[in-house]
């Protein structure tokens, strides 16, 4: 009878193993859904023509979003035209030329470190270099603390994509007596290009909802303003300040500037998704 | 027989050939910009923070007092408020993220599998802020309401429990922002885990199942064993996130310096510290105190996200 009651012992066991896993997906799955689900019933009722078109407003009077929104396409723009610009030729060179070589694999190495470092000390960096110096904050400053946040992601993806080419498509790039340089600029990136997007689209919804490194860098700004060499508003700090105030119209813009960052990061995300599945084109 | 002279054939490049060395050496700058982007970070940090190191030599670790006013600072506070928040965050995440991986892998439906997977995936990338406000404005007045209240007015008086509940009943505290950082750190680590799972051959499942291995056995003998080196990475990988994060913690610890007392006292995290305070540092010394709280803090994370980084091996993550 012993074997019996261990083989009951055994299914006992596995029954609350699998009740366990259930719960726990449960769990994290409602924790989740109470988050969505607060964001979008403080801020999509809130959005309106007004967020587009005024600026931040004084506590009590009207106002929208459209400084923050507007400064926040600029950084992200200028940091995602740095971070492509190296990102890829950093990756073109570790999948390329780098191979295996000791240099290589510190560079790699460095890349993960910087991908998953606090954005937050990137944001202190920043501030060394290009704030002090001059004795102000401005929107470079914050554009320059995006790309560097934004660079490992698209070094990393466009190695990782040009890595999967065949050789023999750059053996036969070359036999044709094409230089190195214009087989991996016209077959070795064309071949990857849905990838390098990806690559980016994932680096832009890293960036664009990064608050830490902004504080203490663009700063923010009341009004209005296209100058990326003076302070400018930017949504993630405008949303840190205004929800940390006592003003019930300055928390509805909170609400309302954490919706379009939550949109803006999963449209990314999502067009990413759809085309890293899409069928390579043979 | 005509002899062709060697020396008559002209070597004619292909147009462009004379570019290959430059690009070769534009891309390799590149690479090279990123080491010299992590060396300035840590160099600035150096530089930036010596005078605090200098001032308060190795009190600085181990003072409780951060005072602006009396240009004092020991950074006891902050660093144990860290490892805290984020140890504890881990230990809550990381059982659920587990068996989330696991549901998803072996037990869910196959209808839902994929479509909660890409969620999971999806919500990995929500900007912390996004966290931070939800803490702030649902999960702490929730909290305070009805746990922390009921558990203070239930604390018979000079028992462990008073402890461990004492501070101002506002949901703004230690355990909160654990808690908040959970949820932000697990379904990324759930993501991961998932991966792992995935990448184990379908033949070692089979053949385990084959033998009359209930599916529990075949998880922890067959498949953690296998999974054990990445997964301990990615363990890591989430810690070292969690150490580093920034919003979603500063909305919701309160931000009060020294050591926390209890569970439900409020602190304040490296990151959140230097997030509230650098912006509007009063003096030199406040500034390079800061900073130096920020080597600190990138010392902790370089050396997590090492150990993670050695333990994934191949495993991609982004």
């Amino acid at each position: 009878m012993a074997s019996a009651s261990r083989s009951l012992q055994r299914k006992i066991s596995n029954a609350v193993f699998v009740g366990f896993c259930t719960v726990a997906a449960f769990v994290a799955l409602s924790a989740l859904a109470a988050i969505l689900y607060s964001l979008l019933k403080n801020g999509l009722g809130g959005i309106d023509l007004a967020i587009f078109t005024q600026s931040t407003p004084a506590p009590g009077s009207p106002g929208g979003l459209a400084n923050a929104i507007v400064g926040s396409l600029i950084m992200c723009a200028v940091a995602m035209v740095i971070a492509v610009v190296v990102g890829v030729l950093a990756g073109t060179w570790l999948s390329e030329y780098g191979g295996d070589s000791w240099y290589a694999r510190l560079v790699r190495f460095m890349n993960d470190i910087l991908l998953s470092a606090p954005s937050i000390l990137v944001g202190l960096f920043i501030y060394y270099i290009a704030v002090k110096p001059v004795h102000g904050f401005s929107g470079y400053a914050g554009s320059l603390a995006l790309a560097l946040i934004a660079v490992p992601v698209v070094t990393r993806t466009t190695e990782d994509m040009l890595k999967l080419q065949p050789t023999a498509l750059r053996e036969s790039g070359v036999a044709l007596g094409t230089p190195v340089w214009i087989t991996i600029r016209r077959i070795i990136w064309r071949a990857s290009a849905g990838g390098m997007i990806t690559g980016g689209l994932l680096a832009f919804a890293r960036i664009s909802g990064e608050t830490a490194p902004l504080l203490f860098t663009s700063l923010n700004n009341q009004f209005f303003s296209l100058n990326m060499t003076k302070p400018i508003a930017n949504l993630p700090v405008v949303i840190f300040n205004y929800a940390l105030s006592a003003y019930d119209d300055w928390r509805r813009l909170a609400w309302v500037g954490a919706v379009l960052i939550a949109a803006a990061v999963l449209t990314a995300q999502i067009l990413a998704r759809i085309l890293i599945r899409e069928p390579r084109r043979s | 027989m005509t002899t062709v002279e060697t020396a008559t054939i002209a070597r004619r490049q292909p147009r462009g050939a004379a570019f290959d060395p430059w690009f070769k050496w534009l891309c390799a700058s590149a690479a090279t910009a990123l080491l010299v982007a992590l060396g300035g970070l840590i160099v600035s940090l150096l530089i930036g923070g010596w005078p605090a190191f200098a001032k308060f030599g190795f009190g600085f670790f181990t003072a409780t007092t951060w005072n602006p006013v009396t240009d004092v600072y020991g950074a006891a506070g902050p660093i144990v408020g860290t490892l805290v928040t984020s140890v504890l965050a881990l230990v809550m995440a990381l059982p659920i993220a587990f068996g989330v991986s696991v549901f998803l892998v072996e037990f869910a439906p196959k209808i839902i599998r994929q479509p909660i997977a890409t969620a999971v995936q999806l919500l990995a990338g929500i900007p912390s802020i996004v966290y931070g406000m939800w803490g702030l404005f649902v999960f702490a007045p929730f909290f305070a309401q009805h746990i922390q209240l009921p558990l203070i007015l239930a604390a018979p008086p000079g028992s462990l429990l008073e402890k461990l509940t004492a501070g101002v009943p506002n949901g703004a505290n230690i355990l909160t922002a654990s808690i908040i950082l959970a949820i932000m750190i697990l379904p990324f680590m759930a993501a991961v885990l998932r991966d792992l799972f995935l990448s184990v051959p379908q033949q070692l499942r089979e053949s385990a199942y084959g033998v009359g291995a209930t599916p529990q056995e075949v998880v922890w003998k067959v498949l953690l064993p296998f999974i054990r080196r990445s997964a301990i990475g990615a363990v890591m990988l989430g810690l070292g996130r969690a150490l580093g994060e920034t919003m979603a913690v500063t909305f919701i610890i309160g931000n009060s310096h020294g050591l926390p007392k209890s569970l439900f006292d409020s602190g304040s995290t490296i990151a959140s510290t230097i997030a509230n305070e650098f912006a509007e540092s009063s003096t030199p010394m406040h500034e390079a105190s800061l900073i130096a709280l920020g080597l600190v803090l990138f010392l902790i994370t370089f050396t997590v996200l090492a150990i993670a980084r050695a333990m994934l091996g191949a495993l991609r993550t982004y």
